[in-house]
């Protein structure tokens, strides 16, 4: 099958890559505790697991268009924070 | 209690999801990929990392762009639904009418958005347009294909004659759905017009009212087709909103790593607003 009107890189392949392979573990952490891990968080929302990654994904998208724009620094930087982004939507939203 | 867990339904989403796979996700992923690459034509591809992301965010044309975009969806939230609501207030309850106004409220639906931004082009038109020539006729100088203003005004007259059915016919359905039981109850309090207002009616249509704001805002913050036929994103760039300035980008002038970037960040954009939206329906129907 020809994929080259898809224009794929590595670099967007390895990106599509962890999406999909955040959803698998996702998944795998629904079958090692079913439920989604529901709570009311820090933000007063009610947020599942699957909530929590959109959260964090989107969040994330934000912090890297945001470094972009009002930063030359490398996007490293952006994406370390996402880290920590996620890591606090996970802990406390 | 022991749950038992029975996954087997979810292969009955299957189909939906090979058919999203297919319409959306292969799709995005394209984006995605051209927008960190730079493209000449007959496949070839450069990779150009987040070069088109800090180009666009920095681009005057795009804030311009941008800004329009927002006012536009501001202003046509803000006289679509206020509007809408008051239509639907003043809609008779039972009878033979409700027919009649349904279907009248429903016809500017119908019209394809092309037709709609063709019609109005006509009918704004200073010389042979009936809208044009009548507030011409009044003394007010009007020429939408000049004047910036005048292009603005028409364009969200137009969004407002085509949209604002929609938000009656959703209100309309909340206002229905009230019991008889409120409306006793408040008169025999005693409660002015304002007050069945405000404390009836307006909690009760909360959610449509959500459900009607989300969807204007969609279909506003995308529109493309009625502008287009009816300005084309002028006089000059007065009309140009986000999705014509993409258009533009994109087919016009071929640079299809800037239109890629700008699609995704408006695909954000629009995918946040979306999430909030849901996220306080589903809170006020926790509540």
């Amino acid at each position: 099958m020809d994929l080259t009107w898809m224009a794929w890189t590595w670099q967007t392949a390895a990106f599509f890559g962890l999406i999909a392979g955040l959803l698998c573990m996702m998944m795998v952490w629904e079958w090692i505790s079913p439920g989604g891990g529901p709570r009311h968080g820090g933000l007063g929302l009610d947020t599942t697991r699957g909530d929590r990654l959109f959260i964090s994904l989107l969040g994330s998208a934000y912090i890297h268009l945001g470094w972009l724009a009002f930063t030359d620094a490398p996007l490293w930087g952006g994406t370390v924070l996402s880290i920590v982004f996620a890591i606090a939507v996970f802990r406390w939203v | 209690m022991n749950k038992t867990w029975n996954n087997k339904a979810w292969f009955m989403v299957l189909p939906v999801l090979a058919l999203v796979a297919f319409n959306a996700v292969i799709p995005l992923m394209t984006v995605v990929n051209y927008s960190v690459q730079e493209t000449f034509g007959n496949n070839l591809f450069f990779f150009e990392g987040v070069k088109w992301y800090r180009e666009v965010l920095a681009s005057e044309r795009f804030h311009a762009s941008l800004l329009r975009q927002f006012l536009f969806t501001g202003l046509i939230l803000l006289i679509e639904v206020p509007l809408g609501v008051a239509v639907a207030l003043a809609m008779p309850r039972s009878g033979p009418w409700v027919s009649v106004c349904l279907v009248l409220m429903a016809l500017p639906l119908l019209i394809p958005w092309n037709v709609v931004g063709a019609m109005w082009n006509i009918f704004a038109l200073p010389d042979i347009g009936l809208l044009g020539h009548t507030i011409n006729a009044l003394g007010i100088d009007y020429n939408f294909t000049r004047q910036p203003l005048a292009a603005w005004f028409t364009v969200v007259l137009m969004d407002v004659w085509h949209w604002t059915s929609l938000v009656v016919l959703l209100a309309y359905a909340g206002l229905r759905s009230i019991p008889d039981a409120y409306y006793q109850a408040a008169r025999i309090d005693g409660a002015s017009r304002w007050s069945v207002f405000r404390f009836i009616q307006l909690p009760k249509m909360n959610r449509v009212l959500t459900i009607a704001i989300l969807l204007r805002f969609m279909d506003s913050f995308m529109i493309y087709t009625e502008p287009f036929v009816l300005t084309g994103g002028g006089p000059g760039n007065a009309t140009t909103f986000l999705s014509i300035d993409l258009v533009k980008a994109a087919l016009g002038e071929f640079n299809l790593g800037i239109a890629a970037a700008m699609s995704i960040i408006y695909f954000l954009m629009t995918l946040l607003v979306c999430w909030v939206f849901y996220t306080l329906m589903t809170r006020e129907e926790a509540q």
